[in-house]
């Protein structure tokens, strides 16, 4: 076998040196190309921020905060006098309907995820929980179309005899309910399963029947899974757009009566939009101020959330 | 104690376990109800889009465009093929910048630092943002502003682009976070680099779970209207678009003016294009699901 | 394994309904000469169905001429139109001092063509029992500050079921126009009612509701059929419900209106343009028929006809 030479020696070292000189020229730009695809996260929201914030600045340089958050009458498209930039019938209208819909959907999702967690054959639950994701994930127009199509006219009127007007917040209410069922079935009943069994079992060991088991034990146990189904449920109520839009109507009011039309900041966004309104005119900056509302609300259920969820989280071994 | 108080605490063991029992029973009532109330309710929704909208399904209906004079001929194919270029165009932007991110998060950033925990809360918050103002985030800056591209295709696949990027991220996420290490350290040992590791091991490994995901969020976003009606897609167009620099209507659009249609045979198409996307969106489960498997690793 | 093979069929299925749909499209015949491009209209939310139906018919000779009909509503069309953003503009009005000055500001000369006429029609629900108001009445339930809650209120023999009431937003031409002659004052409105520029949420309204009550175009009311009651308006001269005759001659006064068409100069020198409004303007009676909106007179048409000649000559 030949000696190997100093001179090949030397070109083995430089080659070797190369390419791992290249290798991590080409790890530090493959490193790169994903930090720039992480900052464009930061991009996003930045940009969200940025352009609310821009134009609801300039629209609060004409109209007061004061007026805007405590004023209870909503008429930005009117001229003149007659115009009124209060938000409250807009946040009215967001609440009110949410919370008929979390009536409806919080008894019945946490029951049904109880029911799904603690009482039913696997089999029963394999079945279901798939058709649970399925429909946490229908498009909500359909939602819509149902809620003026048929609840309005066929259960509100025609069932319960409620003298409804056509476009009217029960419906919507309701409706919206039905939507963040399955969300709050679903994601309770995730948590209810990652309870550890050894709990269950010890109860069932000192004589406890299922139901106790359920509520006394497991439900407790996952509680800050299940406030967060519920806080999910709730802020995807509040961030519901079409459902109000079609079947609630365009006429925002401070009721508590439910038959009554109402407008949600979401919807009202919708619905103006479409108006294609010029920009840089006041009614232009009201669709940003009513949208940075909205995202602060949105926020704020958000943070609420996280800060339950880890208060109430019970940490197991 | 006495016979009589043995008596006494026997009666009232009885009525305890007879009241615990009354409850249950109440409980059982009380859940059955309310579950079947739920089921009623969604039976009674899919049940109305399908007793009113499958007479008007045909092929006819799948090919003609949208009429204003005659709702006997009009159909949904501008609507249809709006929302097969809107998935694509979504899935275009989103996969690469997800999947991307993903990996940057979960294989290369140092989790300790500030920044990178500002990105993780951040991609949380923007999950839960409102589509709307995701549709008002196209309007002032896709459609109109910086990029001004006008109300077109393209500004429709970057608005919905942006909507389920937070989601693809967050999955992705977990389907690589779920690849043990002994799969990264093997590599490793074995001399590879990090990106050879994440490239031909880790994503590969984690392929189910991103597939899945990304199938998913796509079909969030082609069932979305507002943030669509935001940035102006027409309403009723009688032509497909031809170019990223088109105007554009998908079905939910398509579903939503018709809904509000005095003219009942209109509502009735609603249903009808209900059902296309609602197929639409089953059949995108269904290719998850069966990619899943195709996929999927055992550890 | 049945779901596996159930679920790739509809994937399949799905796939080849694409694939129909990508090769499908209404077929037209070619005419002399096959035109191509597209034209943006957008506006009056009372022209839209002309400007569909015209845009259908005029697509079953030009197949490849993509037309886009939008409706922001007369004012918000005008905003686009003086911006360069649409080429044709419907209105239900005329073009405002003020956006005229945007459009010369912008540099867009224009020419306006009346496509058909429009009386805005008074719809009540069939359960309110009323069948004419006068335009005094009408004031009192729309004008600035009314709380006029039931037509009870302006005539004890009236309905007591409390209104309902629908009308248009104020982007909207209808408003303007309707403003003007009910109440006096252009955009003088009353506070409390569903406002939409949406015309078929309000027909939809108040054909929905005991007391529903709105304004909007003759031709959503007539297509809504027995479902609402059109109300007589009497001006002085009797009570007159708008119709094809009542409106082209005037006597339903005072909200009868032209409906017009206004494209700009640097449009019309695009052929596929020229040829859309030449048929339009040519075949507007029978288009305005099928959209059920009142056709223009033979004076009218003629007017129309000489419009759209000095359209074409001034064309750049």
């Amino acid at each position: 076998m030949t000696p190997v030479t100093s001179t090949e020696r030397e070109r083995v070292r430089a080659d070797l040196v190369r390419a791992r000189s290249a290798r991590s020229a080409r790890e530090g730009l493959i490193k790169g190309i994903l930090v720039l695809a992480a900052l464009l996260s930061i991009a996003t929201t930045t940009a969200i921020v940025f352009t609310l914030l821009q134009q609801t600045l300039s629209f609060f340089g004409t109209v007061s905060p004061w007026d805007y958050f405590t004023g209870t009458k909503w008429t930005p498209l009117l001229a003149g006098d007659q115009q009124s930039f209060g938000v409250l019938p807009l946040l009215w209208g967001t609440f009110y309907l949410t919370g008929i819909g979390l009536l409806v959907a919080i008894p019945c999702g946490l029951l049904a995820a109880i029911y799904l967690s603690e009482f039913a054959k696997p089999r029963v639950r394999k079945a279901v929980k798939p058709i649970l994701e399925l429909l946490a994930g229908m498009p909500t127009i359909i939602f819509g179309y149902f809620a003026l199509t048929f609840v309005t006219p066929t259960i509100l009127r025609g069932l319960l005899g409620i003298p409804v007007k056509q476009f009217n917040g029960l419906s919507a209410g309701l409706v919206l309910g039905i939507l963040v069922i399955p969300t709050i079935a679903s994601v309770s009943e995730d948590a209810m399963r990652s309870v550890p069994s050894s709990l269950r079992e010890g109860a069932y060991g000192l004589g406890a029947g299922r139901l106790q088991v359920a509520l006394r034990v497991v439900f407790p146990a996952a509680l800050s899974g299940i406030v967060a189904a519920l806080i999910l449920g709730a802020s995807r109520a509040v961030g519901e757009t079409v459902i109000i839009l079609i079947a609630g109507g365009q006429e925002p009011s401070m009721t508590l009566n439910p038959t009554q039309s109402f407008q949600s900041m979401a919807s009202f966004i919708a619905a103006t939009a479409r108006g294609d309104i010029p920009q840089n005119t006041l009614k232009y900056e009201t669709i940003f101020v009513v949208g940075f509302t909205l995202f602060c609300v949105t926020l704020l259920l958000n943070g609420v959330s996280a800060k339950v969820v880890g208060r109430f989280r019970q940490v197991y071994e | 104690m006495t016979g009589a108080q043995i008596a006494a605490n026997a009666l009232e063991g009885i009525r305890h376990g007879e009241r615990k029992r009354l409850a249950a029973q109440l409980f059982n009532g009380l859940m059955y109800g309310a579950i079947g109330l739920a089921f009623l309710a969604l039976v009674a929704l899919i049940g109305q889009t399908a007793v009113k909208g499958l007479p008007g399904l045909s092929l006819q209906f799948l090919t003609n465009f949208p009429s204003r004079i005659n709702p006997s001929t009009s159909g949904a194919q501008s609507a249809i093929v709006g929302t097969v270029y809107l998935t694509l165009l979504t899935a275009v932007f989103v996969i690469p910048v997800g999947i991307a991110t993903a990996l940057y998060l979960e294989e290369y950033a140092d989790k300790t630092r500030w920044w990178n925990r500002l990105i993780e809360v951040n991609i949380q918050n923007l999950a839960a943002v409102p589509s709307v103002v995701y549709g008002i985030l196209g309007l002032a800056f896709i459609v109109r502003g910086p990029l001004g591209l006008g109300p077109v295709l393209l500004a429709g696949g970057l608005t919905l682009g942006l909507l389920v990027l937070p989601v693809v991220i967050i999955v992705a996420r977990e389907s690589i976070r779920a690849v043990p290490p002994s799969i990264r350290d093997g590599a490793l040992a074995l001399g590879a680099t990090k990106w050879q590791t994440v490239s031909r091991q880790v994503l590969p490994s984690a392929r189910a779970g991103i597939v899945t995901g990304v199938i998913l969020s796509l079909s969030r976003a082609i069932g979305e209207t507002a943030p669509l009606l935001v940035i102006g897609a027409a309403s009723s167009p009688r032509f497909n678009p031809s170019g990223l620099n088109d105007a554009f209507t998908a079905l939910p659009i398509q579903i939503f003016t018709w809904t509000q249609d005095p003219n009942p045979q209109f509502v009735d198409q609603a249903a009808t294009a209900s059902i296309v996307l609602l197929l639409i969106l089953l059949g995108m489960n269904g290719i998850a699901i069966v990619l899943r498997h195709r996929y999927e690793q055992r550890w | 394994m049945t779901i596996k093979k159930g679920l790739i069929s509809i994937a399949t299925a799905l796939v080849l309904a694409a694939g129909v749909s990508a090769c499908g499209g209404s077929s037209g015949s070619t005419s002399a000469e096959s035109l191509s491009g597209s034209i943006r209209v957008d506006g009056s939310s009372t022209v839209f169905p002309f400007a569909q139906a015209a845009a259908e018919s005029f697509n079953q000779d030009q197949a490849n001429v993509k037309i886009a009909v939008g409706e922001s509503g007369t004012g918000g069309g005008f905003a686009k139109f003086c911006a360069g953003e649409t080429d044709i503009s419907d209105a239900s009005r005329e073009i405002k001092p003020e956006e005229a000055a945007l459009c010369k500001k912008n540099g867009i000369t224009y020419q306006s063509v009346q496509v058909a006429n429009d009386g805005i029609a008074i719809a009540a629900n069939p359960a309110l029992g009323v069948d004419c108001l006068t335009t005094a009445q009408l004031k009192q339930i729309w004008n600035k500050g009314s709380s006029i809650n039931s037509l009870s209120q302006i005539d004890p023999k009236l309905s007591t079921t409390k209104l309902s009431l629908f009308g248009p937003g104020t982007d909207s031409g209808t408003f303007d126009f309707f403003t003007e002659k009910v109440n006096g004052e252009k955009g003088a409105t009353r506070e409390k009612y569903a406002a939409s520029e949406d015309d078929n949420t309000l027909v939809t309204g108040v054909e929905g509701d005991k007391g529903g009550f709105g304004y909007f175009g003759y031709s959503y009311a007539a297509a809504a059929g027995d479902k609402i009651t059109i109300v007589g308006v009497n001006n002085g001269k009797g009570c007159i419900k708008p119709s094809v005759a009542t409106v082209q001659d005037g006597s339903y006064a005072p909200l009868s209106r032209p409906l017009f068409m206004y494209v700009s100069e640097k449009a019309i020198s695009r052929p596929e343009v020229k040829a859309f409004l030449a048929k339009t303007t040519d075949g507007s009676v029978s288009i305005a028929g099928s959209a059920k909106l009142v056709p223009v007179t033979d004076a009218q048409l003629a007017a129309a006809k000489t419009q759209l000649a000095t359209a074409e000559k001034n064309a750049k």
